[in-house]
């Protein structure tokens, strides 16, 4: 077995080192997010600049879009990563404080051959490529006339149960056309929230009622739209040039621009610019800046646009002959010219998510000047400026203070003797004490020391403990208001106990069941029940989700089967809470199986057999023999499960992703949305985390405290 | 009633199995039919109509050279994966037998700061992770990423590690130690055997937790040949929409292999369960 291991370690290196390239100094990198056409469009228009540039190579990295921000982030701004880099005009404002882009030289852009959006849109950081905004779709065979207003879709003739439009209603970015006709905006220019307001309140009773009268149908997704279109029930859809792919051949459809609203004016969808821009890096280098130059000529434009159906946001590339083959992309042309450009600003990234929260609230009946007035009331405190600057005096006598303390305790309880004795462990785990040392405690503490910082990653701003004061005052708010502090900890508490609860209950059960000697199947029945850990939990955990739908969903279409009440699982907090659990649930018995199982292989089964001669019942030898002789190896296996579970990030977002309204949100997903959906408030991110885990500290002292006094 | 009781436990067993395989079944209903992730309302995950479009295209199937760039990835994957493996239960093993047997000074507080490591939310470490790469000069290469998942890996490793050693009986040693051998020989020669079952079972865990990690795994590689396999699913899902399908068939792709190396070290577990000696 060592051996084995020690051949296989010896295999691994070597496939390490057979990986490493150089890149040579005529090399351009470029990073993209496209996909299928789009993609092979961006590879068409490098390698016509490779022709072009006889020598040149441009490495293309198609980075996934969850990824993209973060790796962008930490490439950029230290040199590494792409010379240039194609994004939407949107992360602008984000990019320019963190200093991932650089602002174009004169003459790269030409400025004549766009729409001022999409120049005012690129702010001179970037050259337009392309543009997205969604349109209608509409089934031709359901409405052979297309509809210019909404009325139109409303009074259509279709089959019961069939819905006249379908659009990921509870989403921000669609609603903000149905705003726009009612002259309203989300943010207007100078930053100021402005969804709260009589055309927020008119467009959001227009949705109601929409909903109310079964025009759109419940709970609407990406994929519910698509399918609903594609299978016939939805006449209409809401959607943008990336619906095609899924739609394929499926549907005869047609697509125009979004509808007249009766009595108030046209939806003005959002548009997004794409853009090539440069990195610092890319700034330096000629042959960057000529790519991406060579990105925004017109014959650029026309690859993209044939190649990979996408707007070109070149005006001069609609004249070619070839894009009028294309209606649907002429549809989408049109329709961008009517377009709203997204704000740059950063402050737009804390403005979708209380929008959300809003829309969401009046679909399930709730008031709009209510909502409206709480959403905007979460904006301006996601938005409130940083604290002030603060000495560090106090955090270093803090500091100087524990560091005197504690080597006070350790002079005080060590004898040299001691230590000499030690030495031999000390053999068996220096290795470990390095890596341990070296890539967990040393970035954990830099992590930590980023929560007395405020304001963005490249320019910090010491602020002390300002940012615990405010998390542990509830900013200000009730103790036990919405999303304060303490509310969500006993929220993150409930959920670890409910779940470690069926983790180690399923777990041992199984375990136990699984090593009878008798058991007929066990090897089918083991491989068959560590499946959920197998299967990767993102697309699980999307699946429960899908599973957990009101109208669409196989839990409800089994409870409808034995003659229950189907659920709207998302609007209560005690429906959503068992979603998430049971998915984690899911998810996690099979680890305490697994460690059952392994566990019972090293109990002796003298032991059993003796507790059963001795005339013990079941439930004796289980409480009384198996259960201890488990706890040695169980135990850690419940106190990391339990840890684990506490920062269970993954489900709570992918699940409920915090509804109905973030009650079902636990610490770290509040965390993760103060970094990344408010504001990118990281410092005030790290103070969370710096609370969690002096909270899961304090509980496994106390916990180990109780067990110790226990036995 | 003693008769009927294998029967019971086998429905309680299979009442398991349904409840781990249905949600399962809903993805390779995805996987074979390329619809939306949403259910159809239905009950039974039937797909619509079956193909395996969906599987080649993941494969890279019909693009040049897509299939080999899909196979390089998946060594990648594999080799990562191995990697953090080996390295979490070679580092973790002597360290988690010391805290096992041995009684030294910082015993208890490297066992507490260990669990600590456990409690501090991943997400605060991914940049000053980064840092340390940059600063060793081993970013967008793949022992670089085996390091940054044996620092997940390697407190898990020592803990589990740990409270299975503690299940061996002292005996053991010490018989092999009276018959002359040292410490270190008994370490290796007759508590390494006797605690196999645990060990593969922890770096099975590791493996697992390579296996499908991406946001780390997209940050710091950036080549794509050097891609590990959920990097290469993840981008399936993009801003507005995603490929179900390709989606869905890739999560069944990837936990293929899984699923046969977990068959590997069930043989271990079974090993481990026959040499006590004892037979039921």
């Amino acid at each position: 077995m060592m051996r084995r291991a020690l051949l296989l370690l010896a295999l691994v290196l070597a496939s390490l080192l057979v990986s490493c390239e150089d890149t040579d100094a005529r090399t351009v990198v470029l990073w993209h997010a496209y996909r299928g056409d789009e993609e092979l469009a961006i590879e068409d228009v490098a390698q016509a600049f490779e022709r072009a540039h006889p020598g040149v190579r441009v490495e293309l990295l198609s980075v996934p879009f969850e990824a993209y921000l973060s790796k962008l982030e930490s490439a950029a701004p230290r040199g590494h990563g792409p010379d240039v880099f194609i994004d939407a005009h949107t992360r602008l404002g984000a990019y320019e404080e963190t200093k991932v882009v650089a602002k174009l030289p004169s003459g790269v852009l030409d400025e004549h051959a766009y729409d001022a959006t999409s120049i005012a849109a690129a702010a001179g950081y970037g050259v337009p490529l392309s543009t997205k905004c969604v349109a209608l779709y509409t089934n031709t065979a359901l409405l052979p006339e297309a509809p210019r207003a909404l009325s139109d879709l409303e009074h259509a003739k279709l089959a019961p149960g069939d819905y006249p439009l379908a659009y990921e209603a509870d989403v921000a970015y669609y609603h903000a056309a149905l705003l726009s006709a009612f002259g309203g905006r989300i943010l207007d220019d100078a930053g100021n929230y402005t969804f709260d307001s009589d055309a927020g309140v008119a467009s959001l009773e227009l949705l109601r009622r929409l909903s109310r009268e079964h025009v759109i149908p419940d709970e609407p997704n990406g994929s519910l739209v698509t399918q609903l279109f594609v299978s016939g029930r939805a006449a209409a859809v809401i959607g943008g040039p990336w619906l095609r792919a899924d739609l394929g051949t499926h549907v005869h459809y047609r697509v125009t621009s979004l509808p007249v609203v009766d009595g108030a004016g046209p939806m003005r969808p959002l548009l997004t610019v794409e853009a090539a821009m440069l990195t610092p890096r890319g700034e330096k280098s000629e042959l960057a800046i000529d790519l991406v130059r060579f990105l925004g000529s017109r014959d650029a434009a026309l690859t993209l646009a044939t190649v990979g159906h996408q707007v070109v946001a070149r005006n001069d590339a609609w004249t070619d002959p070839r894009l009028d083959g294309d209606p649907a992309l002429v549809a989408f042309h049109e329709a961008a010219r009517t377009a709203v450009a997204t704000p740059t600003s950063a402050r737009m990234q804390s403005a979708w998510v209380p929008t959300d929260e809003a829309i969401k609230k009046v679909l399930r009946g709730g008031d709009p000047r209510a909502a409206l007035a709480e959403s905007h009331a979460r904006f301006d405190d996601a938005v409130k400026p940083p604290p002030p600057p603060a000495s560090p005096t106090p955090a270093l006598v803090l500091l100087g203070a524990l560091l005197l303390f504690a080597s006070w305790r350790i002079v005080k309880n060590t004898r040299i003797s001691d230590v000499r004795a030690s030495a031999s462990a000390y053999r068996y785990t220096a290795h470990a004490f390095v890596v341990v040392i070296v890539l967990v405690v040393l970035p954990l503490g830099a992590g930590a020391a980023t929560s007395l910082f405020a304001g963005t990653r490249d320019a910090p701003r010491y602020v002390g403990f300002a940012n615990y004061v405010a998390i542990l005052t509830a900013r200000g708010g009730a103790l036990l208001g919405h999303g304060s502090f303490y509310l969500t900890l006993l929220v993150t508490v409930l959920w670890t106990l409910l779940n470690v609860f069926f983790h180690v209950t399923i777990g041992v059960l199984l375990g136990v069941l699984l090593s009878r000697p008798a058991m007929k199947l066990r090897a089918a029945y083991r491989a068959l029940l560590v499946l959920p850990w197998a299967v990767p939990s993102y697309v699980t955990a999307l699946a429960w989700k899908g599973m957990f739908h009101r109208q669409f969903g196989a839990v409800n279409a089994l409870l409808s089967f034995v003659g229950a009440e189907p659920i709207s699982w998302f609007s209560k907090f005690s429906t959503a809470l068992t979603a998430n659990v049971t998915t984690n649930v899911w998810l996690g018995f099979p680890f305490m199986m697994v460690v059952t199982l392994g566990a019972l292989t090293s109990i002796p089964k003298e032991v059993l057999e003796a507790a059963e001669v001795d005339g013990c019942t079941r439930a004796q030898r289980f409480f009384r023999v198996t259960l201890p002789l488990l706890r040695p190896a169980l135990l850690p296996a419940v106190v990391l499960g339990a840890i684990w579970t506490f920062n269970m990030f993954n489900v709570v977002f992918l699940v409920s992703g915090g509804e109905p309204d973030g009650t079902t949100d636990i610490l770290v997903s509040d965390a993760y949305r103060w970094a990344f959906t408010r504001d990118a408030q990281y410092g005030y991110a790290a103070a969370y985390a710096v609370l969690i885990f002096g909270l899961l500290w304090l509980m496994t002292r106390a916990s180990s405290k109780i067990a110790e006094r226990a036995s | 009633m003693k008769k009927l009781e294998p029967f019971f436990v086998h429905v309680i067993v299979l009442a398991f199995v349904a409840f781990a395989l249905y949600p399962v079944l809903w993805v390779l209903s995805v996987a074979l039919s390329g619809a939306g992730l949403a259910s159809h309302g239905g009950v039974l995950p039937i797909p619509h109509g079956v193909t395996l479009d969906n599987a080649r295209a993941v494969a890279g199937v019909g693009k040049p050279g897509g299939v080999a760039l899909f196979l390089r990835q998946l060594t990648s994957s594999v080799v990562v994966s191995l990697g953090t493996a080996i390295v979490g239960v070679i580092v973790a093993t002597p360290a988690a037998y010391a805290l096992a047997r041995f009684k030294f000074v910082g015993a208890r507080a490297a066992e507490r700061g260990l669990l600590a490591t456990q409690m501090f939310p991943a997400v605060a470490s991914a940049v000053p992770l980064y840092l340390v790469l940059d600063a060793l000069h081993l970013l967008d290469t793949r022992i670089g990423l085996i390091l940054v998942y044996a620092s997940t890996a390697v407190p898990f490793a020592i803990f589990q590690l740990r409270g299975s050693f503690e299940t061996i009986p002292v005996d053991l040693e010490e018989a092999a130690m009276v018959d002359g051998a040292t410490r270190f020989q008994a370490f290796v020669r007759v508590v390494l055997p006797a605690a196999r079952p645990a060990i593969a079972v922890t770096a099975l865990f590791c493996f697992m937790a390579a296996w499908n990690e991406f946001i780390l795994a997209a940050t710091l590689l950036s080549r794509e040949s050097a891609f590990t396999l959920p990097v290469v699913l993840q981008r399936y899902v993009g801003e507005h929409d995603a490929e179900w399908g390709p989606f869905a068939a890739g999560a069944i792709l990837v936990s293929a292999p899984v699923m046969a190396f977990f068959y590997l070290v069930q043989k271990q577990l079974v090993a481990g369960l026959t040499a006590g000696g004892v037979k039921g």
